[in-house]
């Protein structure tokens, strides 16, 4: 397939896309027959669920049982090549030398300023063969960055469905499905396991800081995987679940999402929304005796010399009302930030947030911060200024998440 | 014997805004037409029975909202509507489309290129970052930068301090977009033919320049900086055409108050000591007015309707010099059926939008070696649409009216003028390309206009037919527009303003360089201008 009319009659071939706007992942049969409200939106142009049955009881079977929940619209990037670990390495914020493969890191990487593009895992599938995964699509900074290096770069979302398996009872359903040495796989730890003939890289991964991994496999395995998963989890309480329980593990967890909790430098219209690592919480990844890496000259410099503006921080609010995009104030009257996800949280029993807050607030000066909650009740607002503290991240630690070997549930 | 305060010439979008707020204001306005309606470049027409033809200017979304809400336009019938948009057809028999949903345009450009099609999201970034530094300007007169008013060094100051919040990137991006070809500023972003093709339309349309040419990136910009209802860079149809829109600001103009004479062609203007004093109709009746407004373009305005002797030598050396090159016509097309294009599958809703079948840049400049030889393009660019697929006033259901908007056509054929037979040429141009893609297109043809350069100056007024008053190159924008010095809507002559396209921030149907001369003259006058309300309130 390499003349010029054969490449003229695959494109055509694909004219038809525009008859649906939200093209459906590998999992939708199954999705489709357990949502019960249709509650759809649009992930990156694909069709998934806000919830399938209710979305609390899909929040607690995170927290209780296990959560399956389809991520094939995450962006994907095959990296390969004898150069893909110096190229990653070029590219992103940590140390690639050290990720072994069999082992998967979060991190990020920047434009030339030190503006973070997004954040991401790095799955090292072998010592040439990597696989980035992400919000935002990068095709040609990728292709771009990759000049001068061995390294193959393919976009390959389509192709490879992704599921999380999350939750007390992952490791046990998982072990039921007949995955042997899944019991292995410590926090990180990926391992390629058969699966119909073929192969699914699972990996001790996930975005609700509970215990879970992270299935991937080719898109014509993905219904048998998904079944394979169901049929062994029946007896432990395996649940489909949408976005909005996922969202709320995740903030509990502390973790941010690209373009919800600060903006990528590809898609900020005003300078100043842009975010140095430093300023998102992501500046723990960024390793400066590695030698070079995209943006690191401008991250140093803007560390030595205090330009860093902005910082994201964790906050406990007092009462019990989510302070959902709330403004922060300090001493109740000066704006300092925004709050970009905030719960209450069934785990911790606090009312937490994920806010961005400006310098020196959040960094140097933490105390007398307040939110502005208007809550919305039978049409009428109820203006609420409540105090603020900032705390660590993750708002919750679950010891079963990193237990070897896991526990059943 | 009567005087007006103040005197319109041209019922264009640009004449009628400039004449509402004056109105508005408590002045006695006149509106002078040389044509029997009132429209100038925005005008619906039924040229033949049943058919509501938007002769000249076809699309909209430059038109600013303001305007339209101070001047109550909805009131007075405008209504303008969103259009999906369109697709490039190419030789291959297959096309391009661009959709408005931001995942189905992503995978469409990956048909061609996955590359290119991840490459949209920067591109879209830095060029709404160029907009919302334009956009804001377009609503404000622009500084004299060797004046020393207070006025124009707070402005200055106001630029400045636009200037100072950008980082040295992106003061660096913005001067390489103003001075760039739209060519080499999509080459930084796509690989595609067709992609860039599809993007450098909006480079060229209305321009006497080629995609190669440097300055047309910026004339892409100024087709972005519109919007449909806070969708910026959206572009929609005028419910009825583009009449529409003049139609409305005739009603609100009238309902105000103000005095429409159509018919009513001016010969010149009365200027007695330096001053205006009112108008010279051609029949040789005198219109005395204490102030007059020119909505025809600089060159009209100063060369013909002003004595030579009456005006500075070097401004009169910059406006013969000023530029306003004719590059493009339009056929416009009853039809009595809606065109079938094979490659374009039947329920695509790119028959909604814009339809070009203009594959790669090289075409495009190709098109433009012929103009610059004197010859309308043998292969010629089309911006080609089908209104009435959205708006059920224009036809009887099932017929349709098209607009193809066509470049190039040079001003002069080989240094004569157009005859009836080169127009015909340049018809059978149009028609064989369409037909090219559309088996059966002749046999739909019921009725059919063809403006060249020619017809648009003889007709609409426009000289050489140049349908943005003059083109949109950054030396003659901003405070450079339409000549250095007299920026500020005024002129050499007292009493004599300048309202139209050839003047800041410059054509399309804006409606801005009528408002902003209204607010002139307006501080002239020390009236209220409490009727003209700011634009956004975030941009």
């Amino acid at each position: 397939m390499d003349t010029a009319a054969d490449k003229v009659a695959l494109r055509r071939a694909a004219q038809g896309h525009f008859s649906a706007w939200r093209i459906d992942t590998p999992f939708q049969p199954r999705l489709a027959e357990l949502s019960r409200t249709d509650d759809w939106y649009s992930w990156a142009g694909y069709r998934a669920p806000h919830s399938l049955r209710d979305e609390e009881l899909e929040y607690f079977a995170i927290r209780s049982q296990a959560a399956l929940f389809d991520i094939s619209p995450m962006t994907k990037y095959r990296v390969e090549g004898p150069d893909a670990e110096a190229f990653l390495n070029r590219l992103t914020l940590r140390d690639v030398t050290k990720l072994n493969p069999g082992r998967v890191h979060y991190t990020a990487w920047c434009d030339d300023e030190g503006f973070v593009l997004d954040d991401g895992t790095l799955f090292r599938l072998s010592a040439e063969r990597f696989r980035l995964c992400c919000q935002e699509r990068h095709l040609p900074w990728l292709l771009d960055s990759a000049v001068g290096f061995q390294v193959s770069i393919d976009e390959e979302t389509e192709q490879v469905a992704g599921l999380a398996l999350q939750g007390p009872t992952s490791f046990a359903v998982l072990r039921e499905a007949g995955f042997a040495g899944i019991e292995k796989l410590k926090v990180f730890d990926l391992a390629e396991l058969d699966h119909e003939g073929g192969k699914v890289v699972i990996s001790r991964t996930g975005f609700t800081g509970d215990l879970g991994y992270e299935l991937f496999v080719e898109r014509a395995l993905a219904l048998s995987l998904w079944d394979r998963l169901v049929k062994a989890g029946e007896l432990r309480g395996i649940r489909a679940i949408g976005y909005t329980a996922l969202n709320r593990a995740r903030t509990e967890a502390g973790l941010i999402v690209a373009n919800a909790d600060f903006v990528t430098s590809e898609h900020a219209i005003r300078a100043n929304r842009l975010r140095m690592p430093d300023e998102i919480g992501l500046g723990f990844m960024v390793d400066a005796t590695k030698g070079h890496f995209n943006g690191r000259r401008a991250i140093l410099e803007a560390r030595t010399r205090g330009k860093l503006r902005h910082v994201l921080v964790g906050l406990e609010i007092e009462g019990n009302v989510p302070a959902e995009h709330a403004i922060v104030y300090h001493k109740k009257h000066k704006e300092i930030g925004l709050v970009s996800a905030a719960l209450w949280s069934p785990m911790a029993k606090k009312n937490i947030a994920i806010a961005s807050l400006e310098r020196p607030f959040g960094d140097t000066i933490s105390d007398d911060l307040w939110v502005e909650i208007y809550a919305m009740r039978e049409l009428q607002y109820q203006k609420l200024m409540k105090r603020a503290k900032v705390v660590q991240r993750p708002f919750i630690k679950l010891d079963r998440r990193t237990a070897n070997p896991p526990a059943d549930f | 014997m009567k005087s007006w305060d103040a005197i319109i010439i041209g019922g264009g979008h640009n004449g009628l805004v400039n004449a509402c707020y004056l109105q508005r204001a408590g002045l006695d306005v006149l509106v002078v037409e040389k044509n029997g309606w009132v429209g100038g470049a925005a005008t619906s027409r039924e040229l033949t029975p049943g058919f509501a033809y938007s002769n000249c200017s076809y699309v909209c979304s430059l038109f600013r909202p303001e305007i339209m809400r101070d001047l109550e336009l909805p009131r007075f019938g405008l209504q303008v509507i969103s259009y999906e948009g369109g697709a490039v057809l190419t030789r291959d028999g297959d096309y391009l489309a661009n959709y408005r949903d931001h995942d189905a345009h992503r995978r469409e450009f990956a048909r061609f290129s996955k590359r290119d099609a991840e490459a949209y999201d920067r591109y879209a970034r830095d060029v709404t970052r160029q907009c919302r530094f334009i956009q804001p300007l377009l609503m404000r007169t622009a500084p004299d930068p060797t004046s020393l008013k207070p006025r124009d060094l707070g402005e200055l100051v106001y630029l400045a301090k636009k200037f100072g919040e950008l980082s040295a990137a992106e003061i660096s991006l913005m001067l390489r977009f103003w001075t760039m070809s739209i060519s080499d500023f999509l080459d930084e972003y796509f690989e595609t033919d067709v992609i860039k093709a599809n993007f450098a339309i909006s480079g060229i349309i209305g321009t006497a320049l080629g995609p190669m040419s440097p300055g047309t990136a910026y004339v892409l910009l100024h087709h972005y900086m519109g919007e449909v209802d806070g969708s910026v860079g959206a572009w929609g149809y005028a419910r009825g055409g583009m009449g529409a829109v003049t139609k409305a600001l005739a009603a609100s103009f009238e309902a105000s108050g103000g005095t429409i004479r159509t018919g009513a062609e001016v010969e010149r203007v009365l200027v007695k000591g330096g001053k205006a004093k009112g108008i010279v109709l051609a029949g040789g009746e005198e219109i005395y007015g204490k102030l007059v407004v020119s909505n025809a373009d600089v060159k009209r305005t100063f060369l013909k309707l002003v004595d030579d002797k009456d005006l500075p030598d070097i401004f009169l050396r910059r406006v013969r010099n000023f530029k306003i090159r004719g590059s493009s016509g339009k056929v416009n097309i009853a039809l009595d059926s809606l065109p079938e294009f094979p490659a374009l599958p039947k329920n695509s809703p790119c028959y909604r939008g814009d339809l070009h079948f203009t594959d790669t840049v090289e075409r495009m400049e190709r098109a433009y070696d012929d103009w610059k030889a004197g010859r309308w393009s043998a292969d010629p660019f089309l911006d080609m649409m089908i209104p009435t697929t959205l708006d059920p006033t224009m036809t009887a259901p099932g017929k349709h009216f098209m607009s193809c908007f066509v470049q190039y056509a040079p001003p002069k054929i080989e240094g004569r003028e157009w005859t009836d037979a080169d127009r015909d040429g340049f018809a059978e141009s149009v028609i064989s390309q369409i037909a090219d893609y559309s088996p059966g297109f002749r046999e739909r043809i019921v009725h059919m206009e063809v403006r060249t350069p020619r017809e648009l100056e003889a007709e609409v007024g426009l000289t050489e037919g140049n349908i943005f008053q003059g083109e949109l190159t950054f030396d003659q924008l901003l405070f450079n527009r339409p000549v250095p010095g007299y920026a500020q809507y005024r002129s050499p002559i007292g009493g004599l303003y300048m309202c139209g396209s050839s003047t800041h921030p410059g054509g399309g149907v804006m409606g801005a360089p009528g408002r902003n001369a209204a607010a002139e003259i307006l501080r002239d006058l020390a009236k209220p201008r409490l009727h003209m309300s700011p634009a956004h309130d975030i941009i």
